[in-house]
């Protein structure tokens, strides 16, 4: 009746006759069936394609250097509505808007794609050494977990960025050091179902070591946990860098989406009624963070199994 | 002494536990980083007897670890320091501010938690239909709109563009408020709150939407739902009388949580509408260097934090019976 548990114990019985690349090879493959079998979850995988061939090759799509001054007959382009020479018009520093906003994709996916890692490997290896060892263990890091939960996110980014300097791995240090914690959580609950099946209770008796049975037996079976929690980190991260950068500690060398934001609020794009400065970058933040939900929803079904039933 | 009281004594020191580590990283965060705490005080004439009688005064002089002591004893006794910015007790200034971050946060609360709760019953009922594939992309727009986006969308439009609305504040330029009570009651108020309310409530109803989704799904599995439904029930009875009220449940337990989380939350809102609260406090405090301040703003966030966290825990407990009252969750 379900197929990710028939998968993994299939996955489980491949383990002991290939090892850990063959596995990895195969979750590959699962996560490319998955994909195919669900258009939401295929919508969001999409969606970070497209942004990250925007990212690659921004010099290559964007008109303009998105800092450069634009003249036109040696006056300064300021403040141009969308015209075909500038698509989505200028700054009120005469700055190619579409520019910028090509080049936003490049800060958005570093940001993204490093904070889901950390807190995807942070996250799934807390609980997964909390939910095996259980007793001490678990007490230990699950109130660091707890510490982790008091600690407000956004107020705790602006002041180590501030007090660190504003750069994008600031921002991305500051998301590891505390988003970790949704994810240790979950896998950890998750990993003390596991650790109850038989698969590993066989691997104790064949006298595999803890760290094998960790890797090796449970964490093929809770990868698709962090793998979602690392898609949801990847919205969270990018909104934050949005949020920072418009409170004015984000990366003065970097223009990000969130930045536009900043500029075009600061310069009073909002009394001069200029959508076409605001609209698209925050659309892009939008679309960006909806792709990581797009994927969490195709998961569902990994979360509340019960509902496969009905 | 029974199993709930032990349950709570032990929640009760763990959240105590958990605010002094939290007091202590804080203290080194905002002591170990890199720029003297003194810079926005120290003019750059002051001569270096001035410079070591004022860090004499702040107690900088002393070693690390008795500083330490007096920060905590401090702490204990609320005592926050001075604001360089302001002159004046740090915790004043956050009095004088938090009010306003409470009426924000609690009116777009109660207008997210009310809209969420029916917003998830109604998607849990009309499963796999249009309805509710609408409802749930509508629900993930509001999820992954970045705050600040929507606030300056809604300011244009009803603001700029329509005048309805005041852009920024809480008040007319100029014109302060003598008292809560004459802030409460006067309409000019409630008129500055409206947008930063949409805007948070806004972002805010998905969270419950979702839960009360999720959970109506559930317990719509639930063999009381069953029973009701063999004994011939209407549909409507049994969503609303059977499963809503108990799916809700949890729904009010992360309430408890989201105030926690939108008292240091609302930041960017609060800077976006220029409304004067605790995030705007915050960030205006770190970019001038009011590290008392900014350390104070911080704190008291964090406290309400983990207090929230154990009020939804305590909650929890007494709503729901299945809870029992091991280690761990």
């Amino acid at each position: 009746m379900n197929t990710d548990a028939r998968m993994n114990q299939r996955t489980a019985l491949a383990f002991r006759e290939k090892g850990l690349l063959s596995i990895l090879g195969r979750n590959l493959a699962g996560v490319y069936r998955f994909l195919k079998s669900d258009p939401f979850c295929m919508t969001g995988a999409l969606i970070y394609l497209f942004f990250m061939l925007l990212a690659i090759f921004a010099p290559l799509i964007a008109p303009y250097d998105p800092h450069e001054m634009i003249k036109h007959d040696g006056k300064l382009a300021y403040n141009q509505p969308p015209s075909a020479q500038h698509w989505l018009g200028t700054t009120n520093m005469g700055r190619d808007i579409f520019s910028q906003l090509v080049h936003g994709a490049k800060p958005a996916m570093m940001v993204g794609l490093t904070a889901a890692f950390f807190v995807a490997v942070v996250g799934t290896l807390v609980g997964l050494f909390a939910g095996y060892y259980k007793g001490r263990v678990d007490s230990v890091l699950m109130r660091i977990t707890d510490i982790a939960f008091g600690i407000p996110f956004e107020p705790f980014v602006i002041v180590l960025v501030a007090f660190l300097g504003p750069s994008v791995w600031n921002i991305v240090l500051a998301m590891g050091l505390l988003l970790w914690r949704d994810t240790a959580r979950v896998i950890r609950s998750q990993v003390l179902t596991v650790r109850e099946r038989s698969f590993v209770e066989a691997a104790k008796i064949s006298g595999a070591s803890d760290l094998r049975i960790i890797f090796v037996q449970v964490m093929p079976n809770i990868l698709p946990l962090s793998f979602l929690y690392g898609s949801l980190a990847m919205g969270w991260a990018i909104l934050t860098e949005a949020a920072v950068s418009f409170l004015g500690f984000g990366d003065p060398a970097m223009i990000s989406w969130g930045y536009m934001l900043n500029d075009a609020y600061a310069s009073q794009a909002l009394s001069r009624e200029a959508y076409w400065w605001f609209i698209p970058p925050g659309i892009f933040i939008m679309l960006t963070v909806m792709a990581g939900f797009y994927i969490g929803r195709g998961a569902e079904e990994i979360l509340y199994p019960r509902l496969k039933n009905q | 002494m029974g199993n709930r009281s032990k349950y709570i004594l032990s929640r009760l020191a763990q959240m105590v536990l958990t605010l002094w580590i939290i007091a202590t990283i804080l203290f080194f965060i905002f002591r170990l980083m890199p720029g003297n705490p003194l810079a926005a005080y120290i003019d750059p004439t002051f001569t270096k007897e001035q410079q070591d009688i004022l860090m004499a005064q702040f107690g900088l002089d002393k070693p690390l670890w008795m500083q330490y002591l007096i920060y905590l004893s401090n702490l204990l006794q609320g005592e926050l320091g001075e604001s360089f910015k302001f002159r004046a007790p740090v915790m004043e200034v956050i009095w004088n501010v938090l009010p306003n971050t409470l009426y924000l946060m609690l009116s777009s609360l109660i207008i997210a938690y009310l809209m969420g709760i029916m917003g998830g019953v109604l998607l849990a009922w009309k499963r796999k239909t249009k309805f509710e594939t609408i409802g749930i992309i509508l629900t993930l727009f509001t999820r992954s709109a970045p705050q600040m986006w929507v606030g300056m969308i809604v300011l244009v439009i009803f603001s700029f563009h329509l005048g309805w609305f005041p852009s920024g504040g809480a008040s007319e330029t100029g014109v302060a408020f003598e008292s809560e009570w004459e802030k409460l009651t006067s309409f000019t108020f409630w008129k500055h709150l409206f947008l930063p309310a949409l805007t948070a409530a806004i972002y805010l109803t998905g969270l419950p939407l979702l839960l009360m989704r999720s959970n109506m799904l559930d317990v719509m599995g639930e063999s009381y739902v069953e029973a009701a439904r063999t004994r011939g029930l209407g549909e409507s009875r049994i969503m609303l009388k059977y499963a809503a009220r108990n799916a809700a449940l949890p729904v009010v337990t992360a309430m408890a949580v989201g105030i926690g989380y939108a008292l240091g939350g609302n930041v960017v809102i609060e800077m976006v509408f220029s409304w004067p609260g605790l995030g705007r406090l915050l960030v205006n405090a770190v970019s001038a260097s009011d590290y008392a301040l900014a350390q104070g703003a911080f704190i008291l966030s964090a406290a309400v934090m983990v207090t929230m966290n154990f009020v939804a825990d305590i909650l929890y407990s007494f709503l729901d019976p299945r809870v029992t009252f091991g280690r761990g969750r």
